[in-house]
């Protein structure tokens, strides 16, 4: 008798994790919007019971798996270009956005007490600025003590998305960061050592006297580390928060680029943080398997909805309203099942 | 058993157990049997043997097949430059090779004499009561994760070399001509020396626990011989020891080389990940296997994925090479000592 309940118990589970399983959304890429995914997935399957399997295995293998279509949605931080998307037949969106800080060990250097602005922060990843006490960073931070120690730099050796938008930002603001070392989710670098993730930059620079880094903002505030005010476009002396990143969102034109690939870097205005970056979704204007795809878009419509007060206590910075609007209107349009018909229908 | 001393194998099992009550009649039958069994136990054995050599040479083809793109393009290049550029797409393989074979030999050079001193000291001089601690000691050395080495090197080594032996290193051969380049720069903690000794350490217990048993089998009589001359501890070890020994310990040794090429994880954490040769031991670098486990997951495009197997491709000739060496020189002390 007591063997037959338990059996019947072990049946039933068994059963519930296969139902589970078979509504799983399946997704893979980006590491850098992995804790807001996974946080928006827990309180989503808490109301529908639908659960996300999301891999966080960087935005380069998250492309590569869309590709490969054994993945529902790919992520990545580094956009595909225009005809990138069109010859896959993707379709790609923003999800949310943040905000990568430069970070520094320097002893008696407190949190935003350093100012650096964009050629003097290319300069010293260039390895051109060699000392905490060079005259450059001297000049932005006249009431600073600085030692005369070297600058260790610290850089990210597995590719990413973080790498992509921090060099795409130096392109902008240095033409010798753009002629001699470029913008890609890996890059040669001129001179430092190299650590595995945004986790391992923030180590290595908690750890090593004199360094400097750059990681997305939510690890600088774990690991306690020191980061550093900017000069941005305007001139302003700008400290990293949810309200700089959002300022930075709020200016930036998004149907400017195909599948909304706008890069944050340098836009406009007083209170905009230099170095703020989304990060995308791709799915297929024809997904083989339309049910897996409309279930994604759904929990990606609860995400935009919903998703705000959470990313926000993550420090990520939910979509503005009118680009959500935009990008739900080119769900409706663009992603259709195998007989032609729209998977998403606008509600409102 | 001593009856049945003259009588053919097939009456044997045909009077075993199996067949004990079998008529002379079935003989037939049952020989066939048995002969299929045999055969079948030949194929099965052999397709055991055989399905290696299928897998290797179905590794090497899939690396050879994955690393033809990037050969084809960069040609030459790829094993003479040190550039390492995603943007352009210009890969060359030198500095990993480079940092590999680097560190490779930091390791040895520090695990050889300590592992085999540690093996003489355990047969030879320890008392019987602390050989087994230390022994179990070496063993579970070999037991540690390769990540807990990495963590450990990243969180304790690096930054206590940091602050001791690397501004140590630099002032000592500071004013000396060439080895001031060896040891010059800033001491940034994690480097290509620090990845030596966190090899160093991993493979110090697979040249110790080998080198102690063949130290072990080396047969007493001639050991008490040598003491009955008057040899000293150490004459027994370099004359007599040491060369009965000699082919296991090297086995033991090119064990090790083997495991510190290819070791991964802790070396990542603790090398730096610069793809480029400096003169400096202290400099950051890289290795092949660090370079591949960094950056394959995020390696978009195909001539940067394919030379990333490349790189499989040249450690695999690498740890061959190596290999080969290591039989070449057993053979040779082999037909040397007849």
């Amino acid at each position: 008798m007591k063997h037959c309940k338990s059996l019947i118990v072990a049946g039933m589970l068994a059963a519930s994790v296969a139902a589970a399983q078979a509504a799983d959304i399946s997704g893979a890429g980006a590491s850098f919007p992995y804790p807001i995914y996974t946080k928006w997935a827990d309180a989503y399957k808490k109301q529908t019971s639908v659960g996300l399997n999301y891999q966080s295995i960087g935005s380069g293998g998250g492309i590569k798996q869309i590709k490969a279509k054994t993945v529902t949605f790919g992520a990545t931080d580094a956009p595909l270009k225009g005809d990138d998307l069109s010859a896959s037949g993707l379709v790609q969106f923003p999800m949310v956005m943040g905000g990568i800080v430069p970070v520094v060990n320097v002893d008696g250097i407190k949190p935003g007490e350093l100012v650096l602005d964009g050629p003097t922060l290319a300069k010293i990843f260039l390895g051109e600025i060699k000392t905490w006490d060079d005259a450059a960073i001297k000049k932005l931070n006249p009431g600073v003590k600085l030692p005369s120690q070297a600058i260790a730099i610290v850089h990210r050796s597995d590719g990413s998305g973080t790498t992509y938008n921090f060099a795409y930002y130096l392109a902008e603001v240095s033409a010798d960061w753009k002629s001699k070392v470029g913008v890609n989710t890996s890059l040669q670098w001129p001179a430092g050592i190299g650590a595995k993730g945004n986790e391992g930059v923030a180590n290595n620079v908690a750890n090593t006297k004199g360094s400097i880094g750059y990681v997305e903002y939510a690890y600088a505030k774990q690991n306690k580390l020191s980061h550093t005010n900017m000069i941005n476009k305007a001139g302003k002396n700008i400290a990293p928060n949810s309200e700089t990143f959002q300022a930075a969102a709020a200016n930036a034109d998004w149907k400017s680029q195909p599948g909304y690939g706008v890069i944050l870097a340098n836009q406009p205005g007083d209170n905009s943080w230099p170095m703020t970056a989304a990060t995308w979704i791709l799915v297929y204007k024809q997904p083989q398997d339309a049910a897996a795809t409309a279930e994604a878009l759904k929990f990606f419509d609860w995400a935009y909805r919903n998703g705000g007060k959470m990313a926000d206590e993550l420090d990520y910075v939910p979509m503005p309203a009118g680009v959500v609007k935009a990008v739900e209107n080119t769900w409706a349009t663009e992603i259709k099942d195998g007989s032609g018909k729209p998977i998403f229908s606008m509600t409102n | 058993m001593s009856s049945a001393g003259r009588r053919p194998v097939t009456d044997l099992a045909l009077s075993g157990a199996h067949f004990g009550s079998k008529v002379i009649e079935e003989r037939g039958a049952v020989l066939r049997r048995l002969r299929r069994t045999d055969s079948l136990f030949r194929v099965a054995t052999r397709t055991a043997a055989y399905t290696v050599l299928l897998i290797l040479s179905g590794v090497i083809l899939a690396l050879m097949i994955g690393a033809w793109p990037a050969l084809s393009t960069l040609g030459i290049d790829f094993f003479i430059t040190q550039d390492w550029n995603p943007v352009t797409e210009k890969f060359g393989a030198l500095a990993p090779v480079y940092g590999t074979i680097l560190t490779s030999l930091i390791a040895m050079a520090i695990a050889v004499p300590v592992g085999i001193l540690i093996a003489l000291f355990l047969t030879e001089l320890c008392p019987m009561w602390l050989r087994r601690p230390i022994g179990i000691a070496i063993e579970l050395l070999a037991g540690i994760p390769s990540i807990i080495y990495g963590i450990w090197g990243l969180f304790v080594f690096a930054p206590f070399l940091q602050q001791t032996l690397q501004p140590f290193l630099i002032a000592l051969f500071g004013p000396i001509p060439l080895l001031s380049s060896l040891f010059a720069g800033p001491p940034y903690g994690i480097g290509m020396l620090t990845a030596g000794l966190v090899l160093a350490i991993m493979v110090l217990p697979f040249i110790t626990s080998v080198s102690r048993d063949v130290f072990d089998a080396v047969p007493p009589v001639l050991k008490e011989a040598a003491y009955g001359m008057g040899c000293t501890t150490w004459e027994v070890f370099s004359k007599v020891v040491l060369p009965y020994a000699r082919v296991g310990v090297i086995g033991g040794v090119m064990l090790g080389l083997g495991r510190a090429l290819g070791e991964t994880m802790a070396v990542t954490f603790v090398i730096g990940n610069a793809h480029k040769i400096s003169a400096s031991i202290l400099a950051p670098g890289t290795t092949i296997s660090a370079t591949i486990a960094n950056e394959f997951t995020e390696a978009v495009g195909d001539i940067y994925t394919s030379s990333l197997i490349a790189l499989g491709l040249l450690l695999f000739v690498i740890t061959f090479v190596v290999l080969a060496i290591a039989r070449y020189m057993l053979l040779r002390i082999e037909r040397r000592i007849g």
